[in-house]
């Protein structure tokens, strides 16, 4: 049988690391918002160069 | 000594952190107004962000704000120490090293401004990194135990914060910004030396040359008086800019004429008369100079709300 005592110690220990692993669990929640955010405002770039490629844009109507 | 005591004595540890020790090192009441003014300066801007860029922007500035708040608890620890407002700290009350307040502000820092920069743009993170830089070395080690103006240069860190979330939200500073900055500026001094006319023990214990200490407590009543009427013309050209209106004009002449009546009050005092009330004009003069600036920046707030239903500004 093993016999662990809940020390003040191990609460506090727990508590900082409970609001460490929240805080970092929300940034990166930010971060990926802001990744979302971000992307879809960009222009269309073309996967491999992220460069500016008007070829990507649809074709208007009328226009060779 | 019992049984207990002997096993509670063999077993004592040294003090464990809590995630609230860290937490107050990057001074919360303080980070609540710079949220504020920060949030007011980039409400206010005539370009609007994204509400996820909005939030990230004033995330990061309170954050860059808390981590000028550590680093200056590691370098004024010994000072801390002595004083009474500020001896419940954790580094000076021994709950948090002080090499860990360094770590915390140093990481701190570096993370905000990065992400500010990410979030927003290049201007706005290199102004959080000169107010980082502000605070932390131009004011906590530099001037604040070497001058009695510690408090008026200081007092700039505190005023970067609605300009930094102006430039957010349109990458450049305008006359808009600087008065923004100059209202929290100006009203920096005569906020602080009224504290210092009625907290006078303490900052004599800390050796910290406040204006009370070293030019005596007629000349920081002349301080207040001549800080406070240089206030007036910020205040009021704020309200007549495009942050302004008509009901930012009438709030701003009302506050300013109170503030400026207040100041005059403490003015006319001598010592012997402030200590028969227990500094209650000076108490009182401190308690509306928070409200002061609550309601400029909440007036600012509110002019945009009615300049976008079509009633406000100019």
């Amino acid at each position: 049988m093993t016999f662990r005592p809940e020390h003040e110690l191990h609460r506090r220990r727990f508590s900082r690391n409970l609001g460490l692993g929240l805080t970092l669990a929300a940034f990166v929640a930010l971060v990926f918002a802001l990744t979302v955010v971000k992307v879809k405002r960009g222009e269309p770039m073309q996967g491999y160069d992220h460069t500016y490629s008007p070829a990507l844009l649809p074709k208007e109507e009328g226009k060779p | 000594m019992s049984d207990t005591a002997a096993y509670q004595g063999a077993n004592a540890t040294p003090y464990e952190p809590g995630f609230g020790d860290y937490v107050l090192l990057l001074k919360p009441r303080v980070m609540s107004l710079v949220v504020f003014t920060a949030l007011v300066g980039l409400l206010v801007a005539p370009v609007s962000l994204h509400p996820v860029e909005a939030f990230a922007a004033i995330l990061f500035i309170a954050l860059g704000a808390g981590a000028s708040g550590a680093l200056n608890m590691w370098w004024d620890a010994d000072i801390d120490a002595v004083m009474k407002r500020t001896a419940r700290r954790p580094v000076p009350a021994g709950r948090v090293q002080a090499g860990e307040a360094l770590a915390v502000g140093l990481a701190l820092s570096g993370i905000s401004v990065v992400m500010l920069g990410l979030a927003t743009n290049l201007m706005a993170a290199a102004l959080l990194a000169f107010t980082i830089f502000f605070y932390a070395v131009v004011y906590s080690m530099w001037l604040k135990r070497s001058t009695p103006q510690n408090i008026v240069i200081g007092g700039a860190a505190g005023a970067f914060p609605p300009m930094i979330g102006w430039v957010c939200a349109t990458g450049s500073i305008s006359v808009e910004a600087c008065l923004m900055f100059g209202l929290i500026f100006m009203w920096t001094p005569p906020h602080f030396w009224a504290l210092a006319l009625f907290m006078k023990e303490d900052y004599h214990r800390a050796g910290v040359p406040m204006l009370t200490v070293t030019h005596g407590r007629k000349a920081t009543r002349v301080h207040v008086l001549v800080y406070t009427l240089l206030l007036v013309p910020v205040a009021i050209g704020a309200a007549l800019t495009s942050i302004g209106g008509p009901l930012t004009l009438a709030v701003a002449v009302v506050l300013n004429a109170w503030f400026v009546v207040g100041a005059f009050r403490i003015w006319r005092r001598d010592e012997t008369m402030a200590e028969a009330d227990n500094y209650a004009v000076e108490k009182a003069f401190f308690r509306f100079s928070l409200l002061y600036l609550f309601l400029h920046f909440a007036t600012f707030l509110a002019e945009a709300a009615l300049k976008s239903a079509g009633v406000g500004g100019w």
